[in-house]
């Protein structure tokens, strides 16, 4: 009798603990981190859902790919607009369910499988107080000084990088090649990541960095530093997104939609600007937290849709690495 | 007893099955890899390009470690001061920083707008430019000098101090003491420490694309990292893998091939007395090299650690748990590596050819991308890859120091079974006892300073952890990583500190058990 009473207790326990569903997020490397967004997007989900969400993090388009439909994910969060089309393809996502319309975006959005929750553009961001005549547009750029010094990412390893390739692609089209020669003898030099790029520029050894239209925004508001600046171009700039979706085989639909829906509330958006320092992908300008209304952002903005960059990409990188190699 | 009695054999067993553990582990992930592979594979004019630059920045980074390496290790063997001892511990810790520390350690020293530029602006002069062909072997001298030297040194530590009391005797010049007693030992590990540091190179590509200064400076692992992350084209991968393995297994053979037999030395383990040095022009000699060593290693270290300071306050708590994530990683790692490294150097110590070890050296090639991808793809079917991610981490690293723990445990190994084979052998020692009485003790320096290389190095690797890591599992240069890129620049230079004091401390435990009892 004893033993039966404990039996049924311990499987009364164990329906418990399944009856508090888990939601699986798999996110990029840095969301989890105390000083990025996921804490915050757990906490927020949790309120709501009367849901456990699991962050899984690591390198995604790798980790999916070789997981395939053993995939435990329900929802990939991270993902950005240049792997979109590879992620497609493994047809492990269903569509978002969400309105597009919703979205702020400066460009249109048509995906329906992949949502963006935040979004920014390439830039070259500079201190200054170290260039007194920072260059108006793209045009200007090239005809600075060879002096000054530039520092950017492999478009081979680096997804800031592979931006910037499909910027002057986009700005200079057939001219490519020549307008990277014009940069070539300012670039000091080409890191792996985006880290290191801005490691650089931050200890002083480069005059500029590639980066992106948001970076003044953690100087100004985390730092209280009104130096760092962004050149903006009238040319454009190239527009990066990070989007989120749902697996299809997810065994808690119900759930993964909810977190969808979440991610369009304003609760999540509001908490984008400085949990990820990027911009919140449906909010209204003049709804964002103080002073990044203010943020000096391109009028113009260029993107390539998955089809024109996987037709263009290829060449843009050898064109680049043909002429830097010079 | 008999003067034909055969010296005591051990490791027989042990050894083979270790190291084909090893090649094992290896080819396992690399056929997974290759297994997944889509045809036709692209190898194209970039690829023999970045093929090209990896070989020759290779050669010229381990030339000139080397090169560098030899006046300073004779400053080193010919000199006792105050303080060798801690600054021979400190000139092995460019080696173990992770590369992006010590990139901008080193930018702070020689960078545009570094230290010596500025020194060069007072006069009036342009400031040093270091990108370039250049830069990239100034960096991978700075890791692997240090390296050079401690094997030198090592050779040069082991000759008996009775030879060198002999010369003094006899009045041999310096010239000709480096002719008789010097060179043999140089010619036996000179071609050994080249081959290790021209594979160490073969790998790098970080250091090699910052500091070369674009695309011109691309490597075969800035290919394979390019192949496995972002074109996700195993086929390709798994074919400049091989590459890879290729160009270090033939420096491998090249290496073997060089080195002549090694014939043990029979000394007596007393201080050498160095004789043949007491001239005042020698004595500045030495001192300008040591003088010259210590600066180059050891001002960018300050400067890291300088930089790193106030960072240390900005440190989120998430940094200390990454960091004990990172020394049990270490620790799991020594383990391995020690239990795989005993039986394999017995076994090749027992061997003829002096260069055998050289074929450790695969493990090093391997890219570490490769066999955390190729394990990630034989694990996947049955659990979980996150859930082993450390113990892949601490396996992988484990293969990585396994070409430097055997090389520094060889020597000694083939000495103490040349001295007590045939004594073990008379007293029937073998097994665990002979392990116990007859060799631990006797490498035990060696066995130390091995297992505090390994510790050291696996602290520092970010390695195949990127690949699947989860939160609550990064290690300590993923964590500082993460930093890096959320524009926590000063708290990512303190947790860089934090990264270089685990790493010399776990050396430094490690190196001062093996010397404890060991020096007499």
């Amino acid at each position: 009798m004893r033993r039966t009473l404990i039996m049924a207790g311990i499987v009364l326990a164990s329906q418990a603990t399944a009856e508090i569903p888990e939601l699986t997020v798999y996110a990029g490397d840095y969301f989890t981190s105390e000083w990025g967004p996921g804490p915050r997007i757990e906490a927020g989900f949790e309120e709501i859902c009367g849901c456990d969400l699991q962050f899984s993090t690591g390198d995604l388009m790798p980790r999916l790919l070789l997981e395939g439909a053993r995939t435990k994910a329900d929802i990939v969060i991270g993902l950005t607009t240049d792997v979109t089309a590879r992620a497609r393809a493994t047809g492990l996502f269903a569509p978002h369910g969400q309105n597009n319309a919703d979205l702020t975006l400066p460009i249109a959005w048509n995906d329906d499988t992949f949502l963006p929750f935040n979004y920014g553009h390439t830039a070259f961001i500079y201190d200054e107080t170290r260039i007194d005549t920072p260059p108006a547009s793209f045009a200007d750029l090239l005809d600075m000084d060879d002096d000054i010094k530039i520092v950017i990412q492999d478009p081979r390893t680096s997804i800031s990088g592979l931006a910037l390739v499909l910027w002057v692609q986009a700005v200079y089209g057939d001219e490519a090649g020549a307008a990277w020669a014009k940069l070539a003898p300012k670039i000091l030099t080409v890191t792996k990541d985006w880290s290191a790029s801005y490691g650089l520029f931050t200890d002083g050894e480069a005059d500029m960095v590639l980066s992106y239209t948001t970076s003044p925004a953690y100087h100004m508001f985390a730092e209280e530093d009104f130096t760092i600046k962004a050149a903006i171009f009238p040319e454009g700039h190239y527009f990066m997104a990070e989007t989120v979706a749902k697996v299809a085989q997810t065994d808690v639909p119900e759930l993964a939609d909810a977190f969808l829906d979440y991610v369009m509330s304003r609760d999540f958006q509001a908490m984008i600007p400085t949990a990820n320092w990027s911009l919140p992908s449906a909010l209204p300008r003049d709804q964002w937290p103080e002073g990044w209304a203010q943020l000096p952002l391109p009028d113009k903005v260029l993107f390539y849709s998955e089809a024109e960059a996987a037709q263009v990409q290829g060449e843009a990188i050898e064109t680049w690495r043909a002429t830097l190699s010079q | 007893m008999a003067r034909n009695a055969q010296p005591v054999r051990t490791g027989t067993i042990a050894g083979p099955v270790a190291a084909g553990t090893v090649f094992a582990l290896i080819l396992a992930a690399l056929v997974a890899v290759a297994a997944k592979a889509e045809l036709p594979v692209r190898f194209g004019p970039a690829d023999w390009a970045a093929l090209r630059f990896t070989v020759w920045q290779s050669f010229l980074s381990a030339l000139f470690s080397v090169l560098f390496a030899i006046p300073v290790a004779r400053a080193l063997a010919r000199r006792s001061f105050v303080g060798r001892r801690v600054l021979v511990t400190l000139l092995g810790a460019p080696f173990i920083l992770p590369v992006i520390v010590a990139v901008m350690g080193l930018l702070v020293v020689f960078g545009g707008a570094g230290w010596v530029s500025q020194g060069l602006g007072l006069f009036g002069l342009p400031p040093l430019s270091i990108y370039g062909l250049e830069g990239v072997v100034l960096a991978h001298v700075f890791f692997n000098m240090p390296l050079a030297t401690r094997l030198i040194l090592q050779g040069w530590q082991a000759i008996p101090a009775e030879q060198f009391r002999l010369a003094g005797q006899l009045g041999l010049p310096p010239p000709a003491i480096f002719r008789t007693l010097e060179w043999p030992v140089l010619r036996q590990v000179g071609p050994g420490a080249f081959a290790l540091i021209f594979v160490i190179c073969l790998t790098s590509f970080a250091v090699a694309l910052t500091l070369g200064g674009g695309p011109r400076a691309t490597t075969i692992e800035l290919a394979i990292y390019q192949a496995f992350r972002f074109e996700f084209d195993l086929g390709r991968a798994a074919v400049l893998s091989l590459v890879q393995l290729v160009v270090a297994g033939s420096a491998a053979v090249a290496a073997l091939w060089i080195l002549p037999p090694i014939a043990a030395q029979m000394g007596r383990g007393r201080p050498v007395r160095r004789w043949d040095a007491q001239g005042t022009g020698l004595r500045l000699l030495d001192a300008t090299w040591i003088g010259l060593a210590a600066a180059f290693l050891l001002v960018p270290l300050g400067a890291i650690v300088g930089s790193g300071v106030p960072g240390l306050a900005q440190m989120p708590a998430q940094v200390w748990q990454a960091a004990w994530t990172s020394i049990w990683v270490a620790t799991l790692c020594t383990v391995v590596l020690v239990a795989l490294a005993l039986p394999i150097s017995i076994w090749l110590a027992q061997t003829r050819r002096g260069g055998a070890e050289a074929l450790t050296l695969i493990g090093l090639a391997a890219s570490p991308l490769m066999i955390g991808t190729g394990w990630f793809i034989l694990i996947n079917p049955f659990a979980a890859p996150a859930d082993l991610a450390l113990v892949v981490t601490a396996l992988v690293n484990a293969t990585m120091g396994l070409p430097f723990a055997v090389r520094i445990l060889m020597p000694a190994m083939r000495q103490v079974m040349t001295d007590y084979g045939r004594l073990s052998a008379g007293l029937g020692l073998s097994g665990p006892a002979l392990w116990r009485i007859v060799i631990l003790p006797r490498v035990r320096t060696p066995l130390g300073f091995a297992a505090g290389l390994s510790a050291a190095l696996s602290i520092g690797d970010l390695g195949v952890v990127t690949l699947f890591a989860d939160n609550d599992r990064a290690t300590l240069p993923l964590q500082m990583y993460r930093l890096m890129g959320s524009y926590r620049t000063e708290a990512a230079a303190g947790a860089a500190l934090v990264l270089l004091t685990l790493a010399l401390g776990m050396f430094w435990l490690c190196d001062a058990w093996g010397r404890r009892h060991a020096e007499g």
